[in-house]
């Protein structure tokens, strides 16, 4: 859990396209979103980034696999649930198999709500880090 | 903190009176069900109050093609993990009552609804979304300083529909923590044909001025103002079934009107 994932973002959309922004400055190690979301400002944490998209970092939990590719740029109005179903597919869980998926290492976001609303709230240094495991963590 | 008692009691005594359906298209059998009436409490679930309403229409479906119930008003598929009083606000505001519901068991609107596997599902759901709700107002910090058995308590009081035993413990996660607000208003503004909108906003400035429901209003939805000076509104807004006074401060809101999912669930509504 303490890795900060690959060096490059890739699209989640476009075929894992590599994009082009600069990540570097993104990947300095950061500290754990802890369990709040950031302190200052009535303002959106949400540095629009100029792709438009969300940058999320996917980090596995327990026993699910990890993904080499942990920073994908998403399009904020994808649903949590198409990230389920992106990471299940991902890291080859069966049918039957669940991936869960949680905020601040606390709670699961609903899979109706879009990621952009989850990232401006619970965002942090210009990307929305998600747990995934396949059994309920943070129950 | 939540003060008022008698309004955190009249909220809690909310009850909608309802007349589910069966879909005439699904029914099988050559007798017809009668319609099923329920009083359902404002701030339950779906899945905690339709039991019996299942086991009726299940005996009138074909029963080699049926899945799993669900629920539409006006070609509207209902969320069963929105609070009945939430659905309410949204879609019959101004209907007739009771409230005409339609029930299904084929052709699940997968794109619209969550599967609903069982009540724990729905506990499930109810507790992450107080878990977030207490991410936003103290850090997490007081739902995590909480054993098990509160958590389950919350759970068994809104299931069971027990006033004291729910707010024996919510009135926790409605404290301030020493000081004049939450750090972050949990709140939703739900409206027709949209995602809801949530975003970061503090109930109140750093001078300590209290923010209200216009500030909000205005913050997160501009386009429902009429013009930028007056609070002349384009829709109505509905919190538990009734219009707040756009005056009223937001954290007096959160701690008064939440449901017991601690979410303010804001409803706009077009006017008729």
């Amino acid at each position: 859990m303490s890795d900060e994932g690959g060096s490059e973002s890739a699209d989640l959309q476009g075929g894992y396209a590599v994009t082009l922004e600069d990540q570097s400055t993104q990947l300095s190690p950061v500290s754990e979103p802890a369990n709040s979301p950031p302190s200052s400002g009535t303002a959106s944490p949400a540095i629009k980034l100029k792709s438009g998209k969300v940058d999320v970092l996917l980090k596995a939990t327990g026993d699910a696999p990890i993904m080499k590719k942990k920073k994908w740029a998403v399009d904020p109005s994808k649903k949590i649930g198409w990230i389920i179903e992106f990471i299940k597919k991902y890291i080859k869980a069966e049918p039957s198999e669940s991936v869960f998926l949680y905020v601040n290492q606390s709670f699961a976001p609903a899979p109706d709500v879009e990621v952009g609303t989850v990232y401006d709230c619970f965002g942090s240094d210009g990307k929305l880090v998600l747990h995934y495991c396949r059994t309920q963590a943070w129950g | 903190m939540a003060e008022d008692r008698e309004i955190l009691r009249e909220i809690w005594d909310g009850r909608v009176p309802i007349c589910f359906s069966l879909a005439s298209d699904e029914i099988f059998t050559l007798e017809h069900p009668d319609p099923f009436f329920l009083l359902v409490p404002r701030q339950s679930y779906f899945p905690l109050a339709t039991d019996r309403v299942q086991r009726t229409f299940l005996k009138h479906v074909d029963p080699d093609n049926h899945g799993e119930m669900w629920l539409e008003y006006e070609s509207q598929p209902l969320k069963w993990h929105y609070p009945v009083g939430l659905l309410f606000d949204m879609y019959n505001t101004k209907g007739p009552l009771p409230w005409n519901i339609t029930v299904h068991f084929q052709n699940f609107p997968e794109d619209e609804l969550l599967h609903c596997p069982s009540r724990d599902a729905v506990e499930a759901h109810f507790m992450a979304t107080v878990k977030e709700a207490d991410s936003l107002k103290h850090r997490a910090q007081v739902i995590n300083s909480m054993q098990k058995k509160d958590h389950k308590q919350l759970w068994t009081g809104l299931q069971n529909d027990k006033f004291d035993q729910f707010w024996t413990i919510n009135r926790k996660l409605m404290e301030r923590l020493g000081e004049e607000g939450f750090k972050y208003l949990p709140f939703r503004i739900h409206q027709p044909e949209k995602p809801f909108i949530q975003k970061l906003f503090k109930p109140v400035s750093d001078e300590g001025r209290l923010f209200t429901l216009a500030d909000l209003l205005r913050e997160t939805v501009p386009h429902i103002f009429a013009d930028d000076t007056s609070d002349v509104l384009r829709c109505e807004v509905y919190i538990q079934g009734v219009n707040p006074p756009l005056e009223t401060p937001v954290q007096w809101l959160s701690e008064h009107f939440s449901y017991p999912d601690n979410f303010l669930h804001i409803a706009l509504v077009n006017p008729s």
